[in-house]
């Protein structure tokens, strides 16, 4: 009789430093001797807003009824130099995501959601398309390094102007739009070759530092008739300075895009490695601006990562004015999600994924162009997964649902403004969340860093 | 010229803010052809966002952004200008009579700017559509990133010149002294003769367009490539 095979059970010991990310990395670079690219924002673990909580009203705070007590979320964006200011029936904005990354329906639908629910939509790199212009009726026009489709008749239809500096999820770097996705209408749009691989510019061609853009600044003015507000927008990295440096060129609006914030095509190692989260960006704008006097007179909006009403309601308590959302109305519109909507159907998307090497859930391939779920892409077949009556309902009820949230928070804070949301309304849950947002950790008065 | 089509705006006197509301809102509709600005004083943004055909000289040295956005309007500066003059120019004509600091005609989508002495350092940057004719030199990375459009140098090119080329095309006269990555020089074809011709001939410069070297875009930089220069 043959002696029984003796196997030794296979033990699997994890390795942290080469876990399978870091292994399906490393083949990567070695197969293709380039870097990763890919869309959306960074996928490691930060600090956030969940990490935060509310003292809600109680025994020495005084409730309002959370469904029938009025809750103001007006927002006016632009009151410092502008002569009309951007009025907003909520203070959710939906952020600058070009015609080229997305299809020219996404931008339609995103704008007509927008126009119900009262709020703004921005264009992106690669120019204001008439369908956006058409349907948004709050339209803030993007100035980037570029210029790609940059034009004063734009500029003159223009609602406010938003200055880019710089995005979160790549701080100083240019943005990118691969050749699969520079169709003839988006190669016109932006004065390319059909099918190259365009790299943005990281600088503007023609200002540098930040006295020259004072003067730029003062340009568009001139150039707007000093009628709708500038905003300037800032990847989040030294935002105390930065901050200061906008204010000081004379913006009307800060935006502060944190490290969690997307993008449809970067250097993976710039999504992951570059910049600051929002948590921390937010607080050093607040200080920023509080510490040049100049909080309430300049209007601060945050952006990256921002997904619900709690979100929401937490950035305005840190003392923002308003919030920028990018990458969650793609969700809202399908973005990851299993199947599509066409010709009233509901589609099983899987195949589209697997075509990307990827699946529902962890899609990141927004710069391949061959979005399964037809929002990040220009290919017409693809185009035709989103529809976009069906898509603007979506983003409306998203929308809406983000406000509802962040009245009846702040409502149970005893507000019935959105905009009297307070720090004091805060406990941070973490250490971590305490030390970057300034916020004491639940239960003791301790803010990790205050006082040395 | 009847006295009604003419308009004299002193800048010693009047805004720069007041004479930009003037151009926009009311010149378009009063008939007025031909506007000289006096005592510019190297203020910035004079005679931006212009949308309508009139003749425009700006009697002195002038700062940042003069002519930005133009169109249809011709300008004349007769002096210097700072940086970005006619930046984003879309059409008419931005004359400077003197030199041109950095980033001349930035992203200009069309239309003509004529430098007649020297322009500094990225003169052409990003340019889309437009067309440039520098009587004198042009400084370092002139033409960066450049997509469309035509620059023409009478004088020399500092180093780095057409850096990240795109579709654009560059004329230079006298000594290249650098070219900018994915930048080469070409022979220059029949076409490219009566293009510079008729530059030269717009701008009002006597040159022998056989004179001029072309450089255009090696298009080595137009797509991913791990075999290629790492220099993205
Ligand atoms: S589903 Fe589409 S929009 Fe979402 S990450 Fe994938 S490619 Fe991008």
């Amino acid at each position: 009789m043959d002696k029984p095979i003796y196997r030794k059970p296979i033990y699997r010991e994890g390795n942290a430093s080469y876990n399978d990310s870091t292994l399906h990395y490393i083949r990567q670079a070695a197969e293709h001797g380039l870097y990763e690219i890919r869309g959306l924002g960074a996928k490691r673990q930060l600090p956030t807003f969940d990490d935060l909580t509310f003292l809600t009203a109680s025994a020495s705070r005084y409730p309002l009824e959370g469904y029938r007590e009025k809750c103001d979320t007006k927002t006016v964006l632009g009151t410092r130099f502008a002569k009309n200011p951007i009025e907003l029936d909520i203070p959710i904005t939906i952020a600058g995501m070009s015609f080229g990354a997305l299809t020219a329906n996404v931008k339609d639908a995103l704008g007509r959601a927008a126009t119900i629910m009262g709020t703004s939509t921005t264009t992106g790199d690669g120019g204001m398309t008439p369908e956006e212009r058409e349907s948004s009726k709050q339209l803030v026009y993007q100035c980037l390094p570029s210029r790609y489709g940059f034009n004063p008749d734009d500029l003159r239809k223009a609602n406010a102007i938003e200055m880019v500096i710089g995005q979160g999820a790549k701080p100083g770097g240019g943005g990118m739009l691969l050749g699969q996705k520079i169709s003839p209408r988006v190669a016109q749009m932006r004065t390319l070759p059909e099918g190259v691989d365009q790299r943005s510019a990281c600088r503007h061609p023609d200002w540098t530092g930040s006295d020259d853009l004072t003067i730029k600044v003062n340009e568009l003015r001139e150039l707007t008739d000093w009628e709708v507000p500038i905003y300037i927008k800032v990847g989040a990295t030294r935002v105390k300075n930065d901050v200061k440096l906008a204010v000081a060129a004379g913006a009307d609006v800060v935006v502060v895009d944190g490290m969690q914030g997307g993008t449809a095509a970067t250097q993976q190692v710039f999504i992951e490695n570059t910049g600051i989260p929002t948590l921390a960006a937010l607080r050093q704008a607040v200080e920023a601006l509080e510490e040049i006097d100049m909080l309430g007179q300049v209007q601060l909006i945050i952006s990256g990562g921002i997904r619900t009403g709690a979100d929401v309601a937490k950035a305005l308590a840190m003392g923002a004015d308003a919030v920028s959302v990018g990458q969650a109305m793609l969700m809202a519109l399908g973005c990851n999600s299993p199947t599509y909507f066409q010709d009233g159907k509901e589609i099983d998307a899987s195949e589209g994924y697997a075509r990307l090497n990827t699946a529902a859930g962890y899609c990141h391939h927004c710069h391949t162009g061959q979005c399964p779920v037809g929002i990040a892409t220009q290919t017409p077949e693809l185009e035709q997964r989103l529809d976009p009556d069906w898509g603007a309902r979506r983003v409306k009820n998203y929308l809406q649902t983000l406000n509802m949230e962040l009245t009846t928070l702040a409502r149970a804070c005893g507000k019935s403004n959105v905009h009297n949301l307070e720090r004091e309304d805060l406990a941070a849950l973490t250490i971590e969340a305490a030390a970057m947002a300034g916020i004491p950790l639940a239960g003791t008065n301790w803010v990790p860093g205050e006082g040395l | 010229m009847a006295a009604l089509e003419n308009k004299h705006f002193d800048l010693g006197a009047g805004s720069v803010r007041d004479l930009n509301q003037f151009l926009h809102k009311e010149l378009p509709a009063s008939g007025i052809k031909h506007i000289e600005i006096e005592n510019p004083d190297g203020q910035h943004s004079i005679a931006v966002g212009l949308d309508a055909p009139v003749e425009i000289d700006i009697l002195g040295h002038a700062g940042y952004f003069i002519g930005g956005m133009n169109k249809e309007a011709n300008i004349t500066v007769h002096g210097n200008v700072g940086w970005s003059v006619a930046e984003n120019i879309m059409s008419g004509s931005v004359r400077v009579k003197g030199n041109a600091s950095e980033c001349v005609g930035a992203s200009g989508h069309g239309g003509l700017v004529v430098i007649e002495g020297d322009a500094s350092s990225r003169c052409g940057i990003s340019m889309k559509g437009c067309d440039i004719v520098v009587g004198g030199s042009v400084g370092h990375m002139s033409a960066f990133m450049a997509q469309a459009g035509h620059l023409v140098v009478c004088g020399d090119a500092d180093p780095g010149l057409g850096d990240s080329l795109y579709e654009a095309v560059i004329y230079v006269r006298g000594e290249i002294r650098g070219l900018g990555a994915d930048a080469q020089i070409e022979e220059m074809s029949e076409q490219d003769l009566s293009t510079v011709q008729a530059l030269l001939q717009q701008a009002g410069f006597d040159y022998d367009p056989k004179t001029f070297k072309r450089v255009g875009s090696a298009r080595q930089l137009y797509h991913w490539n791990a075999d290629a220069h790492q220099e993205y």
